[in-house]
């Protein structure tokens, strides 16, 4: 980023009177804005119509089919149509902490991706504290959440506001243990770093580093799904039994900014797992020699196609498991947590120490095993469901006017 | 220092609640997530479809049958009709006899659909749900073609069905079964097998063998809690002794014997059964005899009572019919399972939680006009 703002400012003509810290800040937040308004706003809604078409494929349903081709402007219609309905604040409501709620939740979400690297260059601010700030800042959607329960003076708010406080506050433990053991293997904090620590090619990720780190990759991903909120963890908004919980009250726009955090922080999950296990935005040397002889901004581009395909498989298995599985009760995902999640988590954390102790340089044998088990247990799994789905095909006989 | 103290809180489960199906309400007292009673209010739907029955005729009330049990047509249909026979001496044909039962058993397994399907959206599976729905309408098409309803199938008379079966319906039916039993596999693999279902289903809502004698529960509900009992096997009507079948009761896989899980299992048991009755009757239907056997436009049936019971998909549903000699029912009382089924929430949701309280609605099968007609 500083690379790229020390370019512009020599491209852009400027009076010498403002002094260049200023026109960094400024350009700093152009860059946010930009992010924000241009990549992360449009991607959330655009996720919004990728689940529903999805989840309409996993029922045998159609989904949204009819603005736009294949339905994709959907999700504006959708937008349009919240921003024009009428905003309603429940009497007997606490109207500063109802009105606030969303607020809170929708900016906990979006100042994480200050920090998402989405390529080398393309990061907001790489902060030296990177990774801890993520997970400190995230924590604001808590807040909001269960201010939204507390202010909607409605008994099924509440109970979504306290499930999702006691869930967050628990699940925070073991993601931050399987953060510690990518801190432990990059010696970094900043997202960058942690991805500079990796390769381009598989054995070369923290997910193959050693058997500890393949294990804190599921425990992270079942820890932020549960911190997001995301199915089967949707206990707070849990339409069965709580009407939605927490947003039951929510209307128009309120009610989607909700929405909308969600959607995004399935991309901030998705992209939080890429960078830290994934490799990130890793290209191999040889094709970012190839790139920069054709043009010097093809590299950059190619690591963010590379980030944002790693954080799509991801996304397509947030939406995926979300439409496969029921949702588990409060005492059994506490009982997830602190009896499984938080030992395995300590375990993973001892486990890399130990590993990082004996075989300073790392074990490639190790790394070459466990990236051969994946690439098998993947192969089985592909023909499994291809198996499946050919079982499955069989002639419908859906006439409404026999 | 006083010291601390919860207070209990006061929810209205319904009934607009989404997992209340249809109109029930449960007044449910709550410490935070465990409640300590859930009761139900019942009466939200009352249509008096039982005093209508005094203002029709025998043959004009056959259509508000339907509308007793809305997932159930058939079996409610048949029960009455059945009712009518009887009080009037009507004898009907084996080929309406074998109609009556398809038509009855393809009801019981789309009833079913229904029923595991809305138990998997209530903890949070949505597909499953979906998936039972696709199988329903191919059921609903075939339905159709036989009766020309959708919803509230309107099949049985009094005297026999209304049509024969069309041309070419059967093989239709036969290919429907040979592709919904490899389904009702995969169906398992989705959701039966899954371990979060197990787990949100087993050891919950346990109704001893006791407490399910105690408060009346029937058919599916009443199985689940390991007894067998059947009224298509132990008080046998209609051809039902001409089939072989077996009667599927809980057996505690998930935990204890009784709970929600066996409800759930009885009925994913129950539709292949069905399936094999089905088969059956596709095999030995009589080639002749009248759909309908001549019945007079206006029927008297001398002065008297009749109380029939008959399996239906919620279980025993038994219709008591008074005759004064004249033209209508001089009274029409139908007992149905479901409002038994809600009588037995207050006593077994005592220091559940409330998740628990939606899975256990859910496994009960309960159907809201089904408790007040």
């Amino acid at each position: 980023m500083q690379q790229l703002a020390d370019k512009l400012i020599q491209i852009i003509p400027h009076p010498g009177f403002i002094p260049d810290e200023y026109l960094y800040v400024g350009i700093q937040l152009a860059f946010a804005l930009l992010v924000l308004m241009l990549f992360v706003a449009p991607f959330a809604g655009i996720v919004s119509w990728v689940e529903r078409r999805i989840a309409a494929r996993m029922m045998d349903r159609v989904g949204p089919n009819r603005v736009g081709p294949q339905g994709f402007l959907q999700w504006l219609a959708d937008g349009i149509k919240s921003i024009l309905k009428e905003d309603i604040v429940p009497t007997a409501a606490d109207p500063i902490l109802f009105r606030l709620g969303p607020y809170l939740v929708f900016v906990g979400m979006f100042i994480a991706f200050v920090v998402v690297p989405f390529s080398s260059k393309l990061v907001i601010a790489d902060l030296n504290v990177g990774i801890f700030y993520l997970v400190a800042v995230t924590s604001l959607v808590t807040v909001g959440i269960l201010m939204s329960g507390w202010g909607s003076n409605n008994k099924y708010s509440l109970l979504g506001g306290m499930r999702s406080a006691a869930q967050i506050v628990a699940y925070e433990i073991p993601a931050g243990l399987a953060i510690l053991v990518i801190v432990f293997l990059s010696g970094s904090l900043s997202m960058q770093g942690i991805i500079a620590a990796q390769g381009a090619y598989p054995w070369q990720w923290f997910l193959f580093d050693n058997p500890f780190t393949l294990v804190t990759f599921f425990l992270l991903f079942i820890a932020a799904l549960a911190e997001g909120n995301r199915a089967p963890f949707d206990m707070p908004e849990a339409e069965s039994e709580l009407i939605s919980g927490y947003s039951t009250e929510y209307s128009g726009m309120r009610f989607v900014f909700f929405y909308f955090e969600e959607w995004a922080n399935i991309y901030l999950i998705a992209a939080v797992s890429t960078t830290l296990f994934l490799g990130g935005w890793q290209i191999p040397p040889a094709v970012r020699e190839w790139a920069t002889a054709i043009h010097a901004l093809l590299p950059d581009l190619l690591e963010f196609v590379t980030f944002f395909l790693k954080a799509a498989v991801l996304i397509f298995v947030v939406i995926w498991v979300r439409w496969t599985l029921p949702r588990v009760r409060v005492d059994q995902l506490m009982i997830l947590c602190w009896k499984y999640l938080v030992p395995l988590g300590f375990a993973c954390v001892l486990g890399t120490g130990l590993w990082m102790l004996l075989f300073p340089t790392g074990l490639p044998v190790v790394r070459y095993l466990l990236v051969g088990g994946a690439a098998v247990t993947f192969g089985y799994f592909f023909y499994r469901v291809w198996y499946q789905l050919k079982a499955a095909r069989v002639e419908i006989h859906l006439n409404p006017f026999v | 220092m006083s010291e601390l103290h919860t207070q209990e809180m006061l929810l209205n489960m319904g009934p607009q609640h989404p997992s209340t199906h249809g109109v029930i309400r449960f007044v449910v007292k709550t410490d935070g997530e465990v409640m300590s009673t859930a009761i139900p209010d019942v009466g939200y739907l009352h249509r008096s479809i039982e005093k209508i029955a005094e203002k029709a005729t025998y043959h004009g009330f056959m259509p508000w049958t339907d509308r007793v049990d809305y997932l159930a047509a058939m079996n409610c249909n048949y029960t009455y009709a059945l009712a009518v026979e009887k009080l009037s001496g009507i004898e009907t044909s084996r080929r309406a006899e074998y109609l009556r039962v398809i038509s009855m058993e393809l009801n019981r397994i789309i009833s079913h659909l229904l029923a595991v399907g809305a138990l998997g959206m209530d903890v949070g599976a949505y597909t499953p749900f979906i998936h039972g729905l696709r199988e329903r309408e191919k059921v609903n098409d075939l339905i159709e073609e036989l009766c020309g309803q959708r919803l509230t199938y309107n099949y049985a008379r009094v005297g026999g069905v209304i049509y024969d079966m069309p041309s070419g319906w059967a093989e239709k039916v036969l290919a429907f079964l040979d592709q919904f039993a490899p389904m009702v596999d995969e169906f398992n693999r989705l959701l039966t097998d899954n371990k979060i279902l197990k787990n949100r289903l087993g050891g919950i809502g346990v109704i001893s063998k006791e407490d399910a004698i105690a408060y009346n529960l029937v058919g599916p509900n009443l199985r689940g809690s390991g007894l067998k009992w059947d009224l298509r096997k132990d008080l046998p009507y209609s051809v039902y002794p001409e089939f072989e079948f077996d009667v599927p009761v809980g057996t505690g896989e998930a935990g204890t014997l009784g709970d929600c899980f066996d409800r759930y299992m009885v009925r994913i048991r129950e539709m292949g059964e069905s399936v094999k009755i089905l088969r059956q009757c596709f095999e030995k239907i009589p080639s002749e005899g009248e759909p309908q056997v001549k019945v007079p436009k206006k029927i008297r049936p001398p002065a008297g009572e009749i109380y029939v019971r008959t399996e239906s998909t919620r279980g025993d549903l038994g219709c008591y019919l008074v005759s004064d000699g004249g033209d209508k029912p001089y009274r029409l009382k139908f007992r149905a399972g479901s409002f038994n089924a809600m009588s037995i929430v207050e006593k077994v949701s005592r220091g559940m939680m409330v998740a628990d309280l939606i899975a256990f609605i859910a496994s009960l099968d309960i159907v809201a006009p089904e408790i007040d007609r």
